[in-house]
């Protein structure tokens, strides 16, 4: 259930725009081309100004990005990955990709206001190993929904996933219902759960907690898909739509509500969040 | 070429050589009159040596392939060997009946259950027919409805797992294979009946976790349950599909590891061999596995019953806090 996407093209693309924008001036736009100011494109939130391609952005600058200036509170950020079947490699790739990312696991938990309305918010990180989920991801998005119930409060997720992480075998895969049952609960609580897709939302994360919220949106041109093209490839040779898998495809299939360019989340999440019953007034006074 | 020998995994074949041999002599017996039960009974006996001295060091692997068998007993004769009576319903009443995912309600001594399994195909066009085993969102969509009928009825679900993975072809995605599964996984969470899945032969990663929610899960002796095939996870680690051998060695998808792992709750066993060297003992096995554990479901109040279930899938999964490990430091 866990894919790696992209290819070795886009990959590179992303790895050297990732080392490129620390201390370079400018950066080349991996769909278009353009060159691109690195200081115009943190300004467009990472948002090529020509094509619209939408850079994938890590958990913290995506948090920084969406919620009310100083107001995220980390929640479970002392959970660590482990390793539980001793499977090759993968205690070095989880150092490897604390070192890279900062990160203990490939989400971010915690609480948030958004447009002045309290939120639990879930934002993961592709870049700390395919954005899998594992026994560290599963268990905080269970723990983001118990919070919620808990404190009467809406979840947002942000979701960035190669799906399951086959590091941890079959307790990977168990994160599905676990994460599924605990949205079951989040539902008969009646508490709004958003999703919003970027790029890529694949495999075991999307058939579980991301494809069950009761609005999901998607940024644009994210790849969104059930099969990983390195699995599909091997499971069958069939002809694909140009933009199989893409979030415009799942648009088109009735999968999203909604595509969101980043620069409109914000508001959007804010419309929603009010549509639900939930306002700033109300939470400043609870 | 004998008409079995594609049947026959590179590890049976000593036992296929003696069961020849077996039956080659019974053939000729049964010609000439002659008596030579001795000599069958002390080759049976061999091969009753054998079957228990290669059954005792089987790999990872060599367990997928049996999982794989082509021979293996499938969910649909199971089905006619354990339940006294068998009506299909077909459809998820939304696009179409999915034939990798069969259903329906039955009778097992007399007591009624809603049944509901993936199948494979056992010739070459029965396995087109069932799309290998591979469920597509209808599938998903029509165990729902079954299940939720099962509910309303006060009827327990009884889930049989077998496929290599669900369906990822175009059509698939076009009518949401991942919100199917992961629908039908919320779904079952919540649903207010006893619910015991059993992994028969493959438990292909998300497929089959998507019928796979249950207040007991169990699997064959020789069945195996991964969060992705070996030769998957051999493709995406090392970029090679035919390194499934080792994969299946890291992954831990047998019966004994899933049960070490608290993903099961028990490992029905299969007659010496392989449930398809003795069908029926292998299905009455099966039949009083599902029997004990419904009759200890049954007892509980459905409040309880849900309350069990979440936590049970609660608990799954590995992870550190940083406190502990401080603490071990």
């Amino acid at each position: 259930m866990t894919q790696w996407f992209g290819g070795k093209a886009s990959r590179k693309a992303a790895r050297k725009s990732a080392d490129a924008l620390p201390d370079g001036l400018w950066t080349k736009c991996p769909k278009c081309n353009e060159i691109l100011f690195n200081k115009e494109l943190e300004k467009n939130l990472r948002v090529c100004n020509k094509c619209g391609y939408h850079y994938r952005l890590g958990a913290l600058e995506r948090i920084n990005m969406t919620v009310d200036d100083g107001t995220f509170i980390e929640m479970d950020s002392d959970l660590l990955p482990s390793d539980p079947l001793e499977f090759p490699e993968y205690a070095s790739k989880v150092n490897r990709d604390t070192a890279k990312t900062g990160l203990s696991d490939a989400i971010v938990t915690g609480t948030a206001d958004i447009g002045g309305i309290k939120v639990v918010i879930g934002v993961a990180d592709f870049a700390f190993m395919g954005g899998s989920m594992g026994g560290v991801v599963g268990e905080k998005v269970v723990r983001a929904m118990e919070a919620a119930i808990d404190a009467k409060l809406p979840v947002v997720m942000f979701t960035a996933s190669g799906g399951a992480r086959m590091q941890e075998g079959l307790l990977s895969l168990m994160q599905m219902p676990k994460t599924c049952a605990a949205a079951a609960r989040l539902n008969k609580a009646g508490l709004p759960y958003i999703v919003v897709f970027t790029d890529p939302t694949m495999a075991g994360v999307l058939a579980s907690y991301a494809s069950v919220g009761d609005f999901i949106f998607s940024e644009p041109g994210a790849l969104v898909g059930f099969a990983g093209q390195r699995v599909g490839q091997q499971a069958q040779v069939v002809r694909q739509p140009e933009n199989f898998q893409r979030a415009e495809f799942q648009l088109e299939h009735g999968m999203i509500d909604r595509i969101v360019p980043r620069r409109e989340v914000r508001s959007i999440l804010t419309k929603v969040l009010q549509f639900c019953g939930f306002d700033k007034e109300e939470n400043d006074a609870a | 070429m004998p008409p079995n020998t594609w049947s026959v995994l590179d590890f049976e074949k000593p036992i296929a050589e003696l069961d020849d041999q077996i039956a080659e002599i019974k053939r000729i017996t049964a010609v000439s009159g002659e008596d030579r039960t001795e000599d069958i009974a002390a080759l049976e006996t061999d091969r009753d040596r054998l079957l228990a001295e290669i059954f005792a060091n089987l790999t990872p692997w060599d367990k997928t392939l049996l999982a794989r068998h082509p021979k293996r007993p499938y969910t649909l004769d199971y089905a006619r060997l354990i339940f006294d009576d068998y009506t299909e319903i077909h459809g998820d009443r939304l696009f179409a009946d999915d034939h990798a995912m069969v259903g329906g309600i039955a009778s097992m001594d007399g007591r009624m259950v809603m049944f509901v399994g993936q199948q494979k195909g056992r010739d070459l066009k029965d396995r087109q027919y069932r799309n290998f085993g591979s469920a597509k969102p209808e599938g998903y969509r029509k165990a729902m409805r079954l299940m939720t009928l099962a509910a309303k009825f006060g009827r327990p679900v009884i889930c049989f797992v077998d496929t290599p993975a669900a369906d990822c072809s175009v059509g698939a995605e076009e009518r949401g294979i991942s919100e199917a599964i992961a629908r039908s996984m919320m779904h079952m969470s919540t649903l207010e009946t006893p619910i015991i899945a059993v992994v028969l032969g493959e438990g292909g990663s998300g497929g089959a976790i998507g019928i796979g929610v249950g207040d007991r899960v169990l699997m064959m002796e020789h069945s195996i349950y991964s969060v992705i095939p070996p030769e998957g996870c051999a493709a995406i680690l090392w970029r090679d599909p035919t390194k499934g051998k080792e994969a299946a060695e890291a992954l831990q998808i047998t019966s004994d590891a899933a049960l070490k792992l608290g993903i099961i709750d028990e490992v029905i066993p299969e007659p010496l061999g392989g449930a398809h060297r003795n069908v029926d003992l292998a299905a009455r096995n099966l039949k009083s596995a599902i029997t004990k554990h419904l009759n200890e479901l049954e007892k509980l109040s459905i409040s309880k019953l849900l309350d069990q279930r979440y936590r049970k899938f609660r608990c799954m999964g590995a992870y550190r806090s940083r406190q502990a490990v401080e603490v071990s430091a």
